[in-house]
């Protein structure tokens, strides 16, 4: 009797919000899946909802999709190991190398862009990489031939590398701190080098971690739009710049709707992947 | 000897890692004070003129004004939400939290883009034109995982016990969490609208798809840097942005940690 009464207060407080997601997010989800079959009347340009493959033939077939598709997983699987190269010393610092004060600070001071505007962050290396911008300056300053990255994918990798940057330190973080000093201890006392423990114990224990992080550099990275927008140039277009093209007034957004559906199934391969090497246990 | 070139080295690499993760943020905050109208470094010279004539363009008021209401409607409904969503799942057993904070967790997990064109997909075929209301159902969409996880990591560190205490006493399971549990949530509660303010207050991608005519901060700036327009008000609008979004984070952040120490 209390038992069904507590279920029901249960489904009570569920509803609301489970309701909303299924509703405005699964529902959306659901439409979107349904209108990569639909089509686009050539005459008045208006959706129509007659069935058809002809979306996905057309990605398949059409040469400058496939190079387009290929720059995004490209590009983010080239983020993601820099954004690996890039973590492995902050994390490991912080994670083993200062107290518990600093170490807190410096995780705020990691999160911080996180949190703040993406447009201010992807607008900063607009001023750095410009032609009067800030690197020209120093690297003139310094005697220096100057750069000219910007509006190219060089631009592209190197904002990408930077904006995503604290989606791999914080769970390299947490993994590094797990591993028990006594484990590095006795890797020294067995006679180990520096090296060796490195790449026989640490290396192998950060992998979940590394994982992790990788999720999200790869998935954010796939599914951008902006950052190719506003510092890439000519030959920078993602998969989502398509996407973002197609919809609106001359769009076509059955089209959009495919393409979307190959980012979906790209991350969720990815995401089999990662979870083989453990990027779900952390947490 | 080697061992303090590895560790100068290591030290060195962390260091340098850390300057270019924040060091072009302070640079975004040094341009809006530049006297000058081009984008040139070093800046040539210090003034405020262009906060005075950002202000003054009725354009980007608007536009803050559109992005404080969606910001404060959507945390408000994701709070509710969100906090229903973790007293609710308190009790069930870990499978079903498990599955019910992975569909939570969905929106922001998903690429914006898909997040976005599903959406705008969906407010199509549904006949519902895209007002500020559509936007406001967008952000509470993605914002309500940030109160939930949250709340639900405040409740889970919270004794059973004192709600049974509660209703030994003879209080009505709603009057018990109302006056025991409600309270000791407050905390956690506060510290995740502070953050869901900031996330939906410079969101740009999924409510390109879902903004219709209306134009939010976050797409006035991106307009205005794809087409490099009015670029001295973009600086000083990016400051404002990076200010009104880092204060919540950092009070957030002090919340959250004075709610861990109790």
């Amino acid at each position: 009797m209390t038992g069904g009464r507590k279920l029901l207060g249960h489904v009570a407080l569920l509803l609301p919000p489970f309701g909303w997601l299924t509703l405005f997010y699964l529902g959306s989800l659901f439409i979107l899946l349904l209108s990569a079959f639909w089509q686009v009347d050539p005459m008045s340009g208006d959706v129509v909802h007659d069935w058809t493959l002809d979306n996905f033939r057309l990605l398949v077939s059409d040469a400058t999709y496939r190079i387009v598709a290929q720059r995004t997983i490209g590009i983010a699987a080239l983020v993601t190991v820099t954004d690996i190269l890039l973590a492995w010393p902050l994390a490991y610092v912080i994670a083993r190398k200062v107290g518990p004060r600093l170490k807190l600070t410096l995780l705020v001071l990691v999160a911080l862009p996180l949190w703040s505007s993406m447009l201010a962050r992807i607008y900063a290396w607009r001023l750095i990489l410009g032609h009067d911008g800030v690197l020209n300056w120093f690297l003139r300053a310094a005697g220096l031939p100057g750069q000219s990255f910007a509006f190219t994918n060089v631009a592209l990798w190197l904002v990408f590398s930077y904006l995503w940057l604290p989606f791999m330190l914080m769970p390299l973080v947490s993994a590094l701190e797990r591993i028990p000093a006594s484990l590095l201890d006795a890797a020294g006392d067995m006679g180990a080098t520096p090296w060796q423990t490195f790449r026989t114990v640490i290396f192998p224990l950060a992998i979940p971690g590394m994982a992790a992080g990788s999720v999200f550099t790869f998935a954010v990275t796939l599914g951008e739009y902006v950052t190719p927008m506003l510092v890439g140039g000519a030959g920078s277009e993602f998969i989502g710049n398509v996407v973002y093209a197609n919809v609106g007034v001359s769009g076509n957004v059955p089209f959009a709707a495919a393409f979307s559906m190959v980012l979906l199934v790209v991350i969720g391969a990815y995401m089999l992947v990662a979870r083989r090497f453990g990027a779900f246990e952390g947490a | 000897m080697t061992v303090s070139v590895r560790t100068l080295a290591l030290w060195g690499a962390a260091v340098a890692v850390l300057a270019f993760l924040l060091l072009p943020l302070l640079l975004v905050l040094v341009f809006a004070f530049d006297a000058s109208s081009v984008q040139v470094w070093p800046i040539r010279g210090v003034s405020f003129k262009w906060f005075v004539a950002t202000w003054a363009d009725e354009e980007v008021r608007n536009a803050l004004f559109i992005s404080l209401e969606v910001a404060v409607l959507a945390t408000a409904l994701a709070t509710v939400l969100g906090t229903l969503a973790a007293v609710g799942m308190n009790g069930l057993s870990s499978r079903v939290v498990q599955v019910g904070s992975f569909f939570l967790t969905l929106p922001i997990a998903l690429p914006g883009v898909l997040t976005g064109i599903a959406m705008n997909s969906f407010f199509t075929v549904c006949d519902i034109p895209f007002t500020l209301l559509t936007l406001v159902i967008a952000h509470t969409t993605f914002c309500t995982v940030i109160i939930f996880s949250n709340v639900m990591a405040r409740l889970r560190r919270l004794p059973p016990s004192l709600m049974e205490a509660a209703q030994d006493m003879g209080a009505t399971p709603l009057r018990g969490f109302v006056t025991i549990t409600l309270p000791l949530l407050g905390g956690a509660i506060a510290s995740g609208m502070l953050l869901a303010f900031a996330l939906s207050f410079d969101e740009v991608i999924v409510s390109t798809f879902t903004a219709g005519t209306q134009t939010t901060l976050p797409l006035w700036i991106f307009g205005a840097i794809r087409l490099g327009q009015h670029m001295p008000e973009v600086n000083v609008v990016v400051f404002v942005v990076v200010a009104v979004t880092l204060l919540p984070i950092i009070w957030g952040q002090k919340l959250a940690a004075s709610v861990s120490r109790e």
